[in-house]
């Protein structure tokens, strides 16, 4: 059995374990949201776009992300995933494999490296077609890809978390690494833009 | 624990084909379906029994496993890789419930 989490369910266990452990005084009443706060103001597409800026302009970090991608972001100071510990997988783009990545269990998403996950990330619709049919899915989002490029999709079904490396663009040369970083989008990030 | 994996890159595995009562990360669409082994991706305890509440989750080795597009719907020229735990896979000549 798999499919959506019953949102209702668990998001009331979730008050009642909260207001049980303010009641009782283990937690304050601000405490958890703060703790969330803090973790979200650390989570940015921003940091993902550094990663690859950095990859492009240093064959060695690019060697070292490729291989375990969780201790080569650790060198710039971000981690892959949630709380806890989290494997990285950062997939890359060449002249003949595109790669996108998708969740279609519920919605796991690399979100320190790539914020909160846009809406459609978690839709139905892109998660059950994006396995099936990524060129119509990608030619929606105005990716087309030449006909000898092979997709590769990525399915976070456990626990390792996915990131693209785009290609870097044609004549960026001259660019520093933070002007590259600005280059990159989020959703160059998820695979459903080209850089 | 056994620093033997069941699994190497390169082999061909089939995943199971049955449909648990019970919350599990093989998705319903590789289901009984041909895959090659990319490499281990360490090890984690397996979510059908973790999710059920108990504390008694074998931690198993997890496998990014590559599957053809053309193997799982009958057609498309991409590939998908799936993270997948030990115990939904089984060497590809093997029976498979």
């Amino acid at each position: 059995m798999s499919g959506d989490h019953d949102d209702a369910v668990i998001s009331r266990q979730v008050r009642l374990l909260e207001s049980l452990l303010e009641e009782r005084g283990i937690v304050g009443g601000d405490t958890v949201d703060e703790v969330i706060d803090g973790f979200l103001a650390g989570a940015s597409p921003v940091n993902g776009a550094k990663v690859v800026a950095r990859a492009w302009t240093d064959p060695a970090f690019k060697e070292r992300l490729l291989a375990d991608g969780a201790a080569a972001v650790g060198e710039l100071g971000f981690a892959a995933g949630g709380v806890q510990h989290q494997r990285l997988r950062v997939a890359e783009n060449t002249d003949s494999v595109h790669n996108v990545i998708v969740c279609t269990l519920c919605s796991c998403y690399p979100l320190r490296l790539l914020g909160p996950s846009p809406g459609w990330y978690k839709s139905e619709a892109y998660r059950s077609r994006v396995v099936r049919e990524p060129l119509a899915v990608l030619a929606e989002f105005g990716v087309t890809l030449p006909d000898d490029v092979k997709v590769t999709v990525w399915d976070s079904s456990a626990e390792t978390r996915y990131m693209v490396l785009p290609r870097r663009p044609a004549g960026t040369d001259g660019l520093s690494e933070p002007d590259l970083a600005t280059l990159v989008t989020r959703n160059g990030l998820i695979g459903t833009a080209l850089v | 624990m056994p620093d033997r994996l069941a699994y190497a890159p390169g082999d061909v595995v089939r995943t199971y084909r049955h449909d648990p009562p019970h919350h599990t990360r093989l998705p319903r669409y590789a289901r009984g379906k041909l895959g090659v082994v990319v490499e281990p991706e360490g090890r984690a305890p397996l979510a059908d029994i973790r999710s059920q509440g108990r504390d008694d989750a074998p931690v198993e080795m997890v496998y990014a496993v590559r599957f053809a597009a053309r193997d799982l719907w009958g057609e498309g020229d991409h590939d998908v890789v799936l993270d997948l735990s030990e115990s939904y896979l089984r060497k590809a000549d093997a029976d498979v419930r």
